[in-house]
């Protein structure tokens, strides 16, 4: 068991298409495992207490110089605070600037989705998954940020040119997240908005939930940079008076 | 995208619009489908912060996720088409002679301020407080705060590098360069001219920009 982690409470797989949203307490985990290698999770995180405090995909990059996700960051609101810190990572590169698959392309790549012919195994993109789990709370289009790509590595050459790297998540690929505030988490396992496979993806993801073990004073991801630091500080000024 | 420069035939004198926005205020106003708007980097090296939202409904607004995985880039420049939420075309990039610029850097905040420099430095002017205040004071484009999201940063340098990370560097920018776009649709549009004083993004000393509009 990771140091992270104090308890494993509940384990489940979200089969390809899949999507889910769920309120995490501040001291959980969330461990994502990729089970047949080149998956794709999109994630965005809200403030359950004000749902207009987000994810805010520019403020982590630039708060920790940095154009890849991997253990040892932070990853920020719009408000300076850390939703949630990447704890442990077999990956080393995740994406946070591509959005999200969308019908046209699904269709266009794959065949259109469709329940009636596919049941549960349907072509879902990933705009409309977050759409269907933002509506859950009141929220709409406007509310997408720009969301995470768990798994997916999109690398830039010199002139800017971006593009995803094939095979980038092997089998048994894993993150660790430890929620550092309470946070609505949604999430989808749909395809990468780059990906190009000839099939539509079918890899299930596996999603452990648990409690966290204390941050302690040397915590990689409160001290990977002083920025980190601060983000810290304002999270410990948002819990003030909390036990 | 080839960092061509492409410059703009279009004469000052013949502009509809000429306004002249200092570092620390706005701009918000209406752009109709045809119509070109150049932003002029009057002094160097200042970044404008820009949003745009479609006027018929603002919850499309630019979307700088759909923008550079359409073009394959992460830099913008000619030729760039600027996409909404909804992954359609606003409008385009039609001359530059600055050559590049961000949109993975986000705009600066008071509270992202207190995590980049320091907890006491919450209170220095920042570009969403700009935009909160022209939301506040233009209710009538039915912006709030939950459309003020992942911007553009004209005149600003942000590479990325190999290794994955993002560097805030020097801009590339100075006096009388510009930027202009076409709009694709009726779109509003959304500047911070930005106030930033602790990185290099405006040289450590925010000027004014001048906002241009042609028929087209």
């Amino acid at each position: 068991m990771s140091k992270y982690i104090q308890s494993i409470e509940y384990r489940t797989e979200i089969a390809a298409g899949g999507h889910w949203s769920l309120r995490l307490r501040r001291g959980t985990v969330m461990r994502l495992s990729d089970i047949g290698g080149g998956a794709n999770v999109g994630m965005l995180f809200y403030n359950p207490e004000n749902l207009l405090e987000r994810y805010n995909a520019p403020d982590t990059l630039k708060c920790q110089h940095t154009f890849r996700l991997t253990a040892g960051h932070c990853l920020y609101s719009d408000m300076g605070r850390v939703f949630a810190s990447v704890v442990a990572d077999s990956l080393g590169w995740h994406d946070t600037v591509c959005g999200n698959s969308n019908a046209e392309q699904v269709a266009e790549r794959w065949g259109a989705r469709d329940y009636q012919r596919d049941s549960n195994q349907w072509h879902q993109n990933g705009y409309d998954a977050f759409l269907v789990e933002l509506a859950k709370y009141g929220l709409g289009g406007a509310d997408m940020a720009a969301n995470i790509n768990w798994f997916s590595k999109v690398a830039v050459d010199a002139k800017g040119n971006m593009a995803l790297v094939p095979d980038h998540s092997a089998a048994g690929g894993q993150l660790l997240l430890r929620f550092e505030m309470d946070t609505l988490v949604l999430l989808h396992n749909c395809p990468h908005p780059l990906n190009a496979a000839p099939e539509y993806p079918t890899g299930p993801v596996q999603v452990e939930l648990g409690l966290a073990a204390p941050v302690a004073e040397d915590d990689h991801c409160m001290n990977s940079c002083e920025e980190n630091r601060r983000g810290f500080h304002n999270n410990a000024l948002y819990h003030l008076g909390q036990a | 995208m080839t960092e061509t420069l492409t410059t703009s035939s279009r004469a000052a004198e013949a502009a509809t619009l000429r306004q002249v926005v200092p570092a620390g205020d706005y701009y918000i106003g209406l752009l109709k489908a045809e119509q070109v708007l150049r932003i002029l980097d009057l002094e160097g090296n200042q970044a404008a912060d820009t949003l745009f939202y479609s006027a018929e409904n603002s919850a499309e607004r630019y979307s700088a996720t759909d923008t550079i995985r359409e073009q394959g880039n992460v830099y913008l420049t000619t030729g760039s088409s600027l996409r909404s939420n909804e992954n359609r075309v606003m409008l385009e990039i039609v001359a530059d002679t600055c050559g590049r610029h961000d949109t993975l850097g986000g705009a600066c905040a008071n509270e992202s301020n207190t995590v980049r420099y320091d907890l006491e430095k919450r209170c220095m002017h920042s570009c969403r407080d700009s935009w909160m205040l022209a939301v506040a004071e233009h209710p009538e484009y039915g912006i709030t705060k939950r459309d003020i999201i992942h911007n553009i940063n004209f005149f600003m340098n942000v590479p990325v590098t190999d290794s994955g990370g993002l560097t805030f560097e020097d801009g590339i920018s100075a006096p009388g360069k510009y930027v202009e776009l076409q709009a694709a649709m009726d779109v509003i549009v959304l500047i911070s001219n930005c106030p930033q004083l602790n990185n290099p993004c405006n040289g450590y000393n925010p000027t004014p920009v001048e906002v241009l509009v042609w028929d087209s």
